[in-house]
């Protein structure tokens, strides 16, 4: 660039708070990067010749005279196929002891593609958990979060997805990672050989919060490579996403904006939305997909991040302890894959979507009978065998330790409905019943 | 000489402008990054300061760089060649544009410039006309598309020449008209329209006359919208907003469908392009896509354009209805635009109103769905725009401010239910809570008189209350146990079951199950409301459940057959047999 040669040095901050500063600047650009006493800052508001920083670090110990010189351009990553295998942070420098890395630099948080020029994704993405691959079958190209409980194992199962699924590169976008699950992603990849094959961007919890906010634009640049230059098939693993949100409202807050709901920013939403949306799956064959974690507060769905979340992406995937089997499962009511129905019965067999239907009916009914024995009342015999069945069911298929083929599950499926039920109570097409109903 | 300026501020998308002269409130302006220039629309103005919202991203600006105001509002084109399109919230044919990536900037034409229309006089030399008085016609595909005189001319005005009939591009001059003065105006087959402004070359907007049928049972029997009516669908995710608005789309009886995907997902779009064009419109046979327009402003695309997609959308539809069309408009969702409309409210910081929203939303969504409406024509012909809109509440509470303020303005209220979503019936709209204000018109019982049979609306209100008092009687079971009741309640909790299982449910992914025509859905309440009419008497609530229960797979086995086929009169003779055993 030409205008490096020279670089004007700013000494004197107008105003400090604990994410921005500002300053009377002149020739500064809307999104532009700068460095505030040696940390990373970005332009987020100009008004006249006053200049609003975010600076990523935080302003502890900033003082009023410290030097501030403006980069000339937003936050930029560079890329390549030497990307694979390394870990980064959310700046993008190596954090492994390996070499910078030598490719073009490319702005992050780019345009978003043509949807015109979308294809409709079509391709199944087995993952070996019946709570997923039978209730909700991800396609590649979708975007969906787990929605878990802290305490959940959200990471390792997301970690056993990754693996599993049949997937060219895997972009890790770790945000307020506790420093325990960074190496533990980082061993689960290892130990799986699979290392060449991932791209990893980490910010942990001993990193500055607002640094979060640039870690999900830098994975999604690095995926957009791998998908659209080299036509790969990109699977990109963010956690955890209520962390980023969090660090948005932080900002925010310090620009004195007008909260809305939980105290997050109006533009939650839009933010979230430039995320999530990255997802695509591209006519010359690449995709990006996306699988996220979004934490909650005791299962509260309706707090602003999940909300806005699950009318973002295609579907949420919900962890649940489940205290009649002691098992972690995948909640059939709560979960949901939108683009479930591209690929059931058409890239699976023909009684998928029924026999899925039938299969949580049938919970749903059990937990009515549930209701009423915790209510003290009597069951009656249909309740009890909906009661059986919903353990069998929890163990057999919801839990997330289940790893079996997608045929197995539907037999499985069929077997358990033949134990409990009569085929007028599954409610299932009588087609479908004659064909795979299991004979005693 | 328009006015220019100078940027002196920017946060996010909304930037600050010095300007040297006038500007207008909604006027556009081009920002200038470099030689590319940004559109813009002015949504304040302070002393010599214009704040404008800025439709793309603003990375890269710098105070000092320059801007253009252009002198005119948001303008759709209209013209023939938007059928089967798609374009951005501005307008710009989004299939025409090369890069996989949306560039900054980049502007396409919103119809072929170069395609030839097939041309026919309609109006003759001499004849007194009007703003949207038909001139002449051209073939868009099925659709005979009128050539009108622009909405924008006001007063009578003589026609002194029409083109003879050929084949001819958009921008010919395809008559000349003279005004009072004496003077030439020519016309093309372009007109230009600002989208924020309602187009009312009409005669006048009666009162809703009939029915809009969709093949969704639970709206057009129990909660019909009207044609020209307005209708919303508010309900929490995964409720299945997205899939009963395709329904609607594919199934509506409607001439033209125009989508506005407004902040929602791009995978939703890609749907409907794939998918459109190779489905078939039962009732005209042609594909759906020939009758279909989207919007598509999705959820990454620039927030500022939500606003201006809905617009477009409403102005397409008010475009094909002076043509005596019946148009359909569905918007998804109208609360991504509210929030488009907090996003500039908070950064202007201005004083929030209720959850941080303007606090003028509820008068821009009552002007908005004012907007739809059954009119007649200059000619005495009607057309019509019927508008869907779907609304996303916060946490599924639909006590907030987008849901209420639509609930004031739309006349059908379809309340989707997580607990309904949640035990996978679909659609979830609760039977209850949800209404159609129609079925209180005269016009519209009367419609329902003469097209359904007597007394319709009365059957409609039965089934509705055997639902309703199904679910008191679930209550009261809840409460005392199965065994504390007497078996009169179960017996009413089945009867409201097997109005939602066989009648209210429906399967949007099942062939023949996803639409059902008016004269089965009769057949199937007849049906019900018989059964429900019946005395049972069981020994135990247990049997009485096992009785039901083979009722109700039997009725949804019906549904799932060719009506009057073979397998249907099968499952029609199973039932009988079930009813001799009991039931009289």
């Amino acid at each position: 660039m030409a205008t490096k040669a020279y670089r004007k040095i700013y000494t004197k901050l107008e105003s400090i708070t604990k994410a921005t500063v500002s300053l009377r600047a002149s020739d500064v650009s809307n999104e532009e990067l700068a460095v505030v006493g040696g940390r990373l800052a970005q332009v987020v508001k100009t008004r006249g010749d006053i200049v609003t920083l975010q600076v990523f670090a935080g302003t502890e110990g900033v003082p009023t005279n410290a030097e501030v010189t403006f980069l000339g351009a937003p936050p930029t990553l560079k890329v390549g196929e030497q990307l694979a295998g390394r870990f980064f942070n959310a700046y993008g420098e190596p954090i492994d002891g390996g070499p910078e890395i030598d490719g073009e630099e490319r702005q992050i948080g780019g345009p978003s593609v043509n949807p015109y020029k979308r294809r409709q994704p079509s391709e199944l993405i087995p993952t070996g958990i019946a709570g997923i691959d039978l209730n909700n079958t991800l396609v590649s190209g979708q975007k969906i979060p787990f929605f878990a409980d802290p305490d959940q194992p959200y990471n390792q199962v997301m970690a056993d997805v990754a693996m599993r699924a049949d997937v060219d590169k895997i972009v890790l976008g770790g945000m307020g990672l506790s420093n325990d699950d960074y190496l533990f992603f980082r061993h689960a990849f290892e130990g799986a050989g699979a290392l060449d094959r991932i791209v990893s961007f980490v910010n942990t919890t001993e990193d500055p919060p607002v640094e979060r906010l640039l870690i999900p634009d830098m994975a999604l640049a690095a995926a957009e490579y791998f998908a659209v230059d080299r036509n790969e098939k990109v699977l990109v693993l963010l956690t955890d996403m209520t962390l980023y949100a969090d660090a948005l409202s932080i900002v925010s807050n310090r620009m004195d904006q007008i909260p809305s709901k939980d105290s997050m920013p109006g533009s939650l939403y839009s933010d979230l939305a430039k995320i999530y949306e990255k997802a695509v799956q591209l006519p010359a064959g690449g995709s990006i997909t996306i699988i996220a974690v979004t934490t909650l507060n005791d299962g509260d769905i309706t707090h602003a991040i999940p909300d806005n979340t699950g009318y973002i992406t295609e579907g949420q995937l919900f962890l649940r302890a489940d205290s009649d089997t002691g098992k972690v499962i995948i909640d059939p009511f709560r979960s949901l894959s939108r683009l479930k129905q591209l690929v059931q019965g058409k890239k699976t067999r023909e009684d998928h979507s029924q026999v899925m239907n039938a299969s949580v009916r049938l919970y749903a009914d059990a937990q009515n009978a549930k209701t009423k024995l915790e209510n003290g009342f009597d069951l009656s015999d249909y309740d009890l065998r909906c009661l059986e069945y919903a353990k069998d069911y929890a163990v057999n298929l919801l839990s997330i330790d289940v790893n079996i083929k997608i045929d197995d599950m539907l037999d499985t499926a069929w077997k358990l409905f033949a134990k409990h039920f009569s085929k007028a109570e599954t409610g299932i097409k009588q087609a479908l019943t004659d064909k795979y109903w299991p004979e005693r | 000489m328009n006015s220019t300026g100078k940027v002196i501020g920017i946060v996010s998308n909304l930037v600050t402008i010095q300007t040297d002269g006038p500007v207008a409130e909604n006027e556009l302006c081009y920002v200038y990054l470099g030689d590319t220039g940004l559109l813009a629309e002015v949504i304040k103005v302070n002393g010599d300061k214009a704040f404008v919202q800025v439709f793309e991203s603003t990375r890269g600006l710098k105070n000092g760089d320059r801007a253009s105001f252009l002198g005119r509002m948001n303008e759709a084109e209209l013209g023939p060649g938007l059928l089967s399109s798609i374009y951005d919230g501005l307008e710009n044919n989004l299939a025409t544009m090369e890069d996989i990536f949306l560039r900054r900037g980049e502007r396409t034409e919103p119809l072929d410039r170069n395609r030839l229309w097939e041309f026919k006089p309609l109006a003759k030399a001499g004849n007194k006309v009007v703003a949207a008085d038909w001139l002449g016609e051209v073939m868009e595909g099925w659709l005979p598309h009128k050539i009108m005189v622009p909405f924008s001319f006001t007063g009578e005005y003589t026609v002194k020449s029409v083109k003879e009939a050929g084949a001819y591009n958009v921008d010919t001059v395809i008559a000349v008209l003279t005004d009072a003065h004496g003077e030439d105006i020519d016309v093309t087959m372009v007109q230009k329209w600002p989208v924020k402004i309602a187009i009312k070359s009409y005669l006048e907007k009666p009162r809703p006359q009939k029915i809009m049928e969709t093949g969704v049972r639970v709206i057009d029997s129990f909660n019909p919208i009207a044609e020209g009516g307005t209708g919303f669908i508010p309900g929490p995710f995964g409720c299945g907003k997205t899939v009963l608005q395709h329904a609607i789309a594919k199934q509506g009886e409607a001439d033209i469908i125009v989508m506005a995907a407004c902040g929602e997902r791009a995978n939703e779009v890609v749907e409907i392009f794939t998918e459109f064009p190779e489905l078939v419109d039962p009732r005209s046979g042609r594909k759906l896509m020939e009758r279909t327009t989207i919007i598509c402003n999705t959820s990454n695309m620039p927030v500022a354009a939500r606003e201006a997609s809905v617009y477009l959308a409403m102005t397409i539809c008010e475009y094909y209805r002076a043509m005596g069309l019946r148009c359909l408009l569905l918007a998804d969702s109208t609360s991504r635009w509210a929030q488009a409309l907090r996003e500039m409210s908070n950064r202007m910081e201005e004083l929030p109103g209720a959850d941080a929203f303007p606090v003028d939303l509820s008068a821009i969504i009552s002007n908005f769905y004012a907007r739809a409406g059954m009119v007649v024509l200059n000619n005495g012909k009607t057309g019509s725009v019927t508008f869907i809109g779907t609304v996303s509440p916060a946490g599924g509470n639909l006590k907030e401010p987008v849901t209420e303020s639509t609930k004031k303005a739309a006349r059908c209220f379809y309340a989707l239910e997580q607990n309904r979503a949640d035990q996978k019936r679909y659609p979830a709209i609760n039977p209850v809570d949800s209404y159609s204000k129609y079925l209180e018109y005269p016009e519209i019982k009367e419609y329902l008189e003469a097209n359904v049979e007597n007394g319709w609306v009365e059957k409609v209100l039965t089934a509705k209350n055997l639902v309703r008092r199904g679910k008191e009687a679930n209550d009261q079971i809840n409460i005392l146990g199965d065994d504390g009741v007497p078996i009169g309640y179960h017996i009413s909790f089945w009867k409201s079951e097997l109005i939602d299982f066989a009648f209210l449910q429906q399967d949007a992914f099942d062939k023949v199950d996803a639409t059902c025509p008016f004269a089965r859905q009769k057949y199937m309440l007849d049906l019900l409301l018989d059964i429900c009419d019946r005395k049972f008497d069981f020994d135990s609530y247990e049997d009485c459940r096992t009785y039901f229960k083979e009722m109700i797979n039997t009725l949804r086995q019906m549904n799932y057959c060719e009506f009057e086929g073979e397998d249907f009169d099968k499952y029609r003779k199973d039932l009988n047999t079930l009813l001799q055993q009991n039931g009289n």
